[in-house]
Formats: C-alpha cells, structure tokens, sequence
C-alpha cells in the first residue's frame, strides 16, 4: 500500500458495467516525507474519499476485493482515509 | 519479500472494513546492509512489530491477508509477516554467484 494524495476526479459514462457508481480519483502517490512520487495515476474509490485528502491506495489483484471481486476490473484502489497529515508518524 | 525498517504508522478512521483493529505501519526498505533505500511502503502489521523493528515484508494479496487478518480476500498487498532478528552475510570477498 502508498500513501497518496487525491487531486482530482475523473468523470467517465461510459464504462465497464461493474464500475457504474464507482467514483475514479487521480491520485499523485507520496513518499514517507509526504513529497511526491512518480507520476499522478487514477484509482478505484471504496470509502468515499475527495479531493485534497490524504488516503492509502492497494495495488494489483487485490484492489478488486472491496468491490465484486471477479468482475471488477480494478489494479488500483482506494482502501483507507488518513485522518490528517499529522497522522503520519515518520519518525526516521 | 524485502527486508524493511518501520518508522512509523499512519491513522486512518475511515478505512475498509477488513483493516479494523489492525495497525498500519509505515516502512523503508533497507539493503541486507541495513542503509536506507528510496522505497517506502505501508503494511499491515501481523507480528506486533514496532518502531525500529527490521521487518520481512510480504507483497502478495494471498499471503499478506491471510498474515494480517486471519483471512485471505482482504484488499491488502502487503504485510509485515516476521521480525527479523539477525542477518548473515558472505564476507564481501567472496563472489556470492558462485
């Protein structure tokens, strides 16, 4: 899992019929530091996140396990809201 | 599997149901050295590691859900599955492909 940033929403009508509902975010993945890393990338949302917060996103097979988890084309998915920037403890 | 040190957790209230209880640790990933590389990642923890703890990190869904809660199925790529206690490496004049 990464912690990233959502800084956008993607509006898409027509798509794969398990998405219907679904909400896409763009999301640009952070490092520990919180500084940006690799380029922005759009996710799958499953708790209702919006934009400007801090969230944590899970990659591959198992982005699709919050939803129908065999029809659900998903690698990327939105699985947990940080609470605040103050809520990530890098204490290295 | 990579070899990690956790430097701290995140707090997320709103989050999937499988990850309740369960802590979010905040990782880097280390060379068998121990020096720092770029790579950070969350996992979740399912060894009651700490801060400071060198970690084995597991980054498959199977494994890392089953590890961290009991269960495979969970949306979770990537858990913290041993504590790693010492590593044993070749002396650096002996050239490991051989």
């Amino acid at each position: 899992m990464q912690i990233a940033r959502v800084i956008g929403t993607v509006v898409s009508t027509i798509k794969n019929e398990s998405l219907h509902g679904r909400k896409f975010l763009l999301v640009q993945t952070l490092n520990a530091d919180l500084k940006p890393k690799g380029s922005p990338m759009i996710a799958l949302d499953s708790v209702g996140a919006g934009v400007g917060e801090l969230v944590f996103w899970c990659r591959g097979k198992e982005a699709a396990f919050p939803f129908k988890r065999d029809s659900t084309p998903t690698d990327c998915t939105i699985v947990g809201i940080i609470d605040s920037d103050a809520h990530v403890f890098n204490n290295s | 599997m990579l070899i990690a040190r956790v430097i701290g957790n995140v707090v997320a209230t709103q989050k999937n149901q499988r990850y309740e209880g369960a802590r979010v640790m905040l990782c880097r990933q280390i060379t068998p050295e121990g020096e720092d590389m770029e790579y950070t990642c969350l996992a979740l923890d399912a060894v009651d590691s700490g801060e400071g703890d060198i970690v084995v990190i597991a980054q498959e869904g199977w494994s890392a859900s089953t590890a961290a809660t009991g269960q495979p199925g969970a949306a979770i790529d990537s858990a913290i599955v041993g504590v790693v206690d010492s590593i044993e490496l070749l002396p650096k004049d002996i050239d490991a492909r051989n």
